[in-house]
């Protein structure tokens, strides 16, 4: 079947903000990147560049009062919800006013307010509970929708077979987000899985699949607000197949020695969503430019307001353990 | 109010609290049409109807992680594990995910769950179906524990675990079940963290849970007979612990046993000897003993099995060793 081009009808607003939005995630991580190096960021860091698209297409599209569960690599995510980029720099730094005051850190971002259900650092693991939460809002027939994000490398885990398997079999009201982005750390998807096609495990639930390349964040939005709204209409889950890129290590640092640097060219080339959005909707230099010099002065300002933020005591330690 | 069984009292607490309130449920492996593999959640499905008594598939990551998303958005799950050795299933859910999200979210979340769960010797079913395994989760921060023995403690206990706004692992045991004794009628709920004296004595405390209890109860009565006075003494809870209980008693009678079913080595009764003998070594007249399972899986032969798990017996010998010394 020929691929069909759909035409945008995205508005100049719509078409700003995702630009935005996307920029503000691109210069975030190159900046936790750039800190990180420097020694200024404790613990363990990965950042989302190359799956901007994801985070923003999925995030937009999502009500007030729609709830999320995101993975390691979750600052997309979390930025996206719309969690100001201060309080996400200032959990990297380990600040009480980070946005789990420091008792987080990067792979444990959360912000309840806006849905953020927390970023969890075991594959898979935050997928039964959106299940759990999905079937809340089932119970009390509210009209709201929980999600999770994962990776393809989640696919193999039982956490994902057994969360889906109950989702369908409760038709309860959630989206599971797989971002494809073919690797599992330093593994590739050929090694991880012994089929190509990871919509097939969600089709053996007899789950609904909808697949979007999530280089694109128009399609991307536009997919995301039909799955969501099919779980919100009580017509049971959808599996949200986004084929994505991830174009950087997997973690900060990380030489990719297992991987084709000739490859990893071309996709920087041919995959950067940014990139694509531009072409797409013909976006000028200086429209850009003008974007960029205002999503930097907050990455910026975001730095300056983590190094200015209060140290927990050591005691602190000790709070927030029980309700 | 008439006797109720252990097995009654638990439903009861469990229907209270469905009547009362809307957002409480159970889900659980055949706990619906078959009433559970103990028979607990009998009778339920009709009054409550299925889509809040849910049978689940077999599937215990799930169903633990559905609970934690579920009270992570307003509910009272109470989620039914059939035999606390299938914990070990849902290990991950419960240590990584229920017990933590409040810390890591820096108390923006709770997650009020109860996981139901039910184990215990004394009928031959091997290595993977009575296991004791409560000294897996007093280990963790962010979990309380509760081991309640007979059919008061555990109603009023498990209401409030349910009530409770933290992860509660609320162990059962099977062969306690059947027991009965009078209840008060008006369901009664008994704080967390806080011990039973349930024989006053003056020689020796012997600090006991479950079936123990019982055992424990059995043993003083022979000891008793012995001129020797024993004071018997149920955490309840095992996390928190009541160590405020736990001292004073040791401080009266000034000598100590534990005894619980689970293995010994490294065990609950461990943290209870540690904790005496740090906030009450001066008053201790002898070391502290310990009761419990040897340490080998449990067998299936019932000669071997009844070898391995503690009894009255046990608790004796272990009384009349410590009231030998000093």
């Amino acid at each position: 079947m020929a691929k069909v081009e759909r035409k945008s009808t995205l508005s100049e607003e719509r078409v700003r903000t995702f630009l935005r939005e996307m920029l503000l995630i691109r210069r975030f991580e190159e900046k936790v990147e750039e800190r990180f190096r420097a020694g200024e960021l404790p613990g363990f860091l990965h950042v989302a560049i190359g799956q901007e698209a994801v985070a923003v297409g999925v995030c937009q599209a999502l009500d007030d009062g729609d709830v999320f569960a995101s993975t390691h690599r979750a600052h997309g995510h979390t930025l996206a919800r719309g969690t100001h980029p201060n309080a996400v720099m200032a959990e990297l730094y380990g600040k009480l006013e980070g946005c789990s005051h420091g008792y987080g850190g990067s792979m444990h971002l959360y912000d309840v307010e806006r849905g953020n259900l927390g970023a969890n650092a075991v594959v898979g693991g935050g997928l039964p509970a959106i299940t759990g939460a999905a079937l809340a809002f089932k119970l009390r027939k509210e009209p709201r929708v929980a999600v999770a994000f994962f990776g393809d490398g989640a696919t193999n885990i039982g956490t994902f077979h057994e969360s889906l398997n109950l989702a369908q079999l409760w038709q309860v009201p959630a989206v599971f987000v797989l971002e494809d982005n073919h690797w599992a750390e330093s593994t590739p998807e050929i090694q991880h899985s012994p089929i190509r096609d990871l919509s097939k495990r969600a089709e053996a639930f007899g789950m609904k699949v909808m697949k979007v390349d999530g280089q694109d964040v128009e399609e991307v939005h536009r997919v995301a607000q039909r799955a969501l709204k099919h779980a919100r209409d009580g017509k049971g889950p959808v599996f949200l197949h986004v084929e994505t890129e991830r174009l950087v290590g997997h973690y900060i640092g990380d030489p990719q020695v297992y991987r084709d640097k000739e490859e990893l060219r071309r996709l920087q080339e041919t995959r950067d969503p940014i990139k694509l959005f531009r072409e797409k909707h013909g976006i000028s230099d200086e429209e850009l430019e003008e974007h960029d010099s205002e999503v930097q002065e907050l990455v910026e300002a975001s730095v300056e307001f983590a190094k200015a933020g209060t140290d927990p005591k050591p005691e602190d330690a000790l709070k927030n353990i029980y309700a | 109010m008439p006797e109720v069984s252990y097995r009654e009292a638990v439903r009861d607490a469990l229907e209270q609290a469905m009547r009362k309130d809307d957002s409480v449920f159970i889900m659980g492996e055949d706990i619906a049409e078959m009433g559970g593999s103990m028979g607990v959640t009998q009778g339920m499905l009709d009054e409550f109807g299925a889509e809040r008594v849910r049978n689940t598939p077999i599937s215990e990551i799930a169903i633990v992680g559905a609970g934690i998303g579920a009270a992570m958005q307003g509910m009272r799950p109470i989620v039914e594990v059939m035999y606390e050795d299938f914990l070990t299933v849902s290990m991950e859910q419960i240590v990584n995910q229920a017990a933590k999200h409040r810390y890591m979210s820096g108390g923006q979340l709770k997650v009020p769950l109860t996981i139901r769960t039910q184990g215990g010797a004394g009928w031959s079913p091997g290595a993977q179906h009575a296991q004791q395994v409560e000294a897996w989760f007093v280990h963790v921060p962010g979990l309380k524990v509760v081991f309640a023995s007979t059919p008061t403690d555990v109603r009023g206990l498990l209401w409030s675990a349910i009530y409770d706004e933290n992860p509660v692992i609320f162990f059962e045991h099977r062969t306690l079940y059947g027991l009965k004794e009078e209840v008060p009628d008006e369901l009664e709920p008994i704080p967390i963290g806080q011990g039973r004296v349930h024989r006053e004595g003056s020689d020796v405390t012997v600090v006991a849970t479950g079936r123990l209890v019982h055992e424990a109860l059995s043993a003083a009565e022979e000891a008793e007979s012995k001129g020797v006075s024993v004071e018997v003494w149920d955490p309840r809870t095992l996390q928190p612990l009541d160590v405020d209980g736990l001292v004073a008693s040791v401080k009266k009678t000034n000598r100590c046993v534990v005894a619980h079913e689970a293995v010994t080595r490294m065990g609950f009764g461990a943290e209870i000897a540690a904790v005496v003998q740090e906030q009450a070594f001066d008053w201790l007249d002898a070391p502290i003993e310990r009761v419990g399972a040897k340490f080998a899986p449990l067998p299936f032969a019932p000669v071997m099995e009844e070898y391995v798990v503690p009894h009255a017996n046990d608790v004796l010998e272990a009384i009349k060793r410590t009231v030998a010394r000093g």
